[in-house]
């Protein structure tokens, strides 16, 4: 079973077992997890997901796409390298993921 | 103090959310009509019709959530009566019996497909989308349909269209305005979708009403239009609009007027029952709305934001619902992008794209940006969305030069704000 670690900008953390195939946003968002908005529900249109990812895992999920890029640029939170829409983080099993939630999606 | 929501939607569900995480304590009950836990409906009209994402993808929470939060989910109960006692308490019953008494109630119900006022709208092959089981029954449909014919040419109807024509099936779709999407987005915005849709194979014929349905043994078989051409169809999914669904608020005495009439605390004419989301006739929540028209707004972005202030009024806050409202639809490969409410008569402005296929229709009432329509260009809709919040504007010969990004020319009209806000 996936697991993600989830940190908020105060340093408090949940940690939530995840299903293979949901995506770290979804897996948030079901669990009430702040800091995570999703609205628009995966479908690359809100940007209401951003978060950092560990370095550990960043060769763990598909590279930006185009829009996930152009979307990082115009996030609430300024972008960082390591930022990623948490909609297109898609777990496998055994996956353990580590973000950061940033200060404000919107 | 026994908080009852009534619909298990996008609005219910954050409510019960977000009541408890403001501190209401007592118990909290939420039910829906539909057998299923709580789901998104944008994928039913892609995704989900395609086949490509089942539903327990589409749950809105776990099990876990519900249970952490104490909030008692209670599915397949219709409720068809609510007696209030005149101070916001009172007592709901359901279709089967069941009754729940509450302290304070929240309507969420939701709205309705409205029905297509001609013959033969009741004949086999004619569907409508709301809900998973209308979704399955197209699914099903569509499966061995060979001519689709979508009335309406709005969100729902258009996203219909492109699933179909995506599965190879020939489909065409009927608007009976001169435009898609009319009133929602600009002719202009709406000349670029459809030229969008023609080329992806789809028939857009506007400024056409359909006057009759006509059926072989009961089946539809084509759709006859006002100006007498008939398109043979085995597929008729009709996308003309929504109804709110106030029948119980109704019956219990609430005003009704195009949906349940709140404040924008989202209190209903009795001072204390809530209602929210779909079914709600509410002030515009818009910055510069102080004239505007009350109205209803069937968003996501709407369910989840009014439904967080309400549950602030409920905490016994005072957090009116304020907000930029915002909408998108994904309709094949468009992607469409609203942020903010235009008028009919608000100029349009276009801001040339910087890769093919991208369009920005940026809306003014006179010097004030208001809105902006955009398809397939993410980053000016992120941008529009976070400068119309903030209440910054840009004059017309800015907003217009490519040079730079939306992002970028907000950036330096915010600065200049500041430094105008620091010297007096």
């Amino acid at each position: 079973m996936p697991k993600v670690f989830y940190t908020q900008p105060d340093g408090r953390q949940d940690v939530i077992e995840a299903a293979a195939g949901d995506s770290v946003m979804q897996t948030a968002v079901r669990n009430g997890v702040s800091g995570i908005v999703g609205q628009c529900g995966g479908s690359l249109s809100c940007a209401t997901c951003h978060v950092f990812l560990a370095e550990e895992n960043a060769d763990d999920f598909a590279p930006v796409g185009d829009d996930e890029d152009e979307m990082l640029d115009c996030a609430a939170t300024e972008r960082q390298d390591n930022s990623r829409l948490s909609c297109q983080l898609i777990l496998r099993e055994g996956h353990e993921v580590h973000v950061t939630i940033p200060e404000t999606q919107l | 103090m026994n908080l009852l929501i009534v619909g298990a939607g996008q609005a219910g569900v954050q409510l019960a959310g977000s009541a408890r995480d403001l501190g209401w304590e007592g118990p909290i009950t939420l039910v829906g009509q539909e057998p299923h836990a709580p789901y998104a409906r944008p994928p039913l009209s892609k995704a989900f019709l395609k086949g490509e994402a089942p539903l327990a993808s589409l749950a809105l929470r776990s099990a876990a959530f519900y249970a952490d939060k104490r909030i008692d989910l209670v599915t397949g109960e219709h409720i068809d009566r609510i007696d209030l006692a005149g101070d916001g308490t009172g007592m709901a019953t359901s279709a089967t019996g069941h009754r729940w008494r509450f302290d304070r109630l929240v309507l969420a119900t939701g709205a309705r497909p409205r029905r297509l006022p001609i013959e033969g709208a009741g004949l086999d092959g004619v569907l409508s989308l709301r809900d998973v089981r209308d979704a399955q029954a197209l699914a099903g449909r569509l499966a061995t349909a060979t001519a689709v014919v979508v009335i309406g040419g709005g969100f729902i109807g258009l996203e219909v269209a492109a699933t179909t024509a995506a599965a190879g099936i020939p489909a065409t779709v009927v608007e009976a305005a001169p435009a898609l999407m009319n009133r929602v987005v600009s002719t202009a915005t709406a000349d670029i979708v459809a030229t969008a849709h023609r080329t992806a194979g789809i028939q857009v014929r506007t400024g056409l009403r359909p006057v009759r349905l006509r059926g072989t043994d009961g089946a539809v078989a084509a759709v006859e239009l006002d100006d007498g051409e008939e398109l043979p169809a085995d597929l008729v999914v009709v996308g003309v609009g929504a109804q709110p669904r106030d029948e119980l608020a109704r019956a219990a005495g609430l005003r009704c007027d195009d949906g349940i009439v709140v404040d924008a605390r989202s209190l209903a004419s009795d001072g204390h029952t809530i209602a929210i989301g779909d079914c709600a006739n509410l002030p515009d929540p818009s910055p510069w709305s102080h004239d505007a028209p009350r109205l209803r707004l069937e968003s996501v972005d709407n369910a989840v934001e009014q439904a967080t202030s309400a549950a602030a009024t409920l905490a016994g806050l005072d957090r009116p619902y304020r907000g930029v409202p915002w909408f998108w639809s994904d309709q094949g490969k468009l992607k469409l992008q609203i942020a903010g409410l235009a008028r009919p008569d608000d100029e349009i402005v276009l801001r040339p794209g910087r890769r093919p296929g991208q369009h920005t229709a940026l809306r003014y009432r006179g010097a004030q940006l208001v809105a902006a329509e955009c398809v397939n260009s993410p980053a000016d809709f992120l941008a529009m969305r976070r400068a119309l919040s903030e209440g910054i504007s840009l004059p017309r010969t800015t907003a217009t030069d490519t040079d730079m990004s939306l992002k970028e020319h907000f950036a330096i009209a915010r600065s200049a704000d500041l430094k105008e806000s620091q010297c007096p």
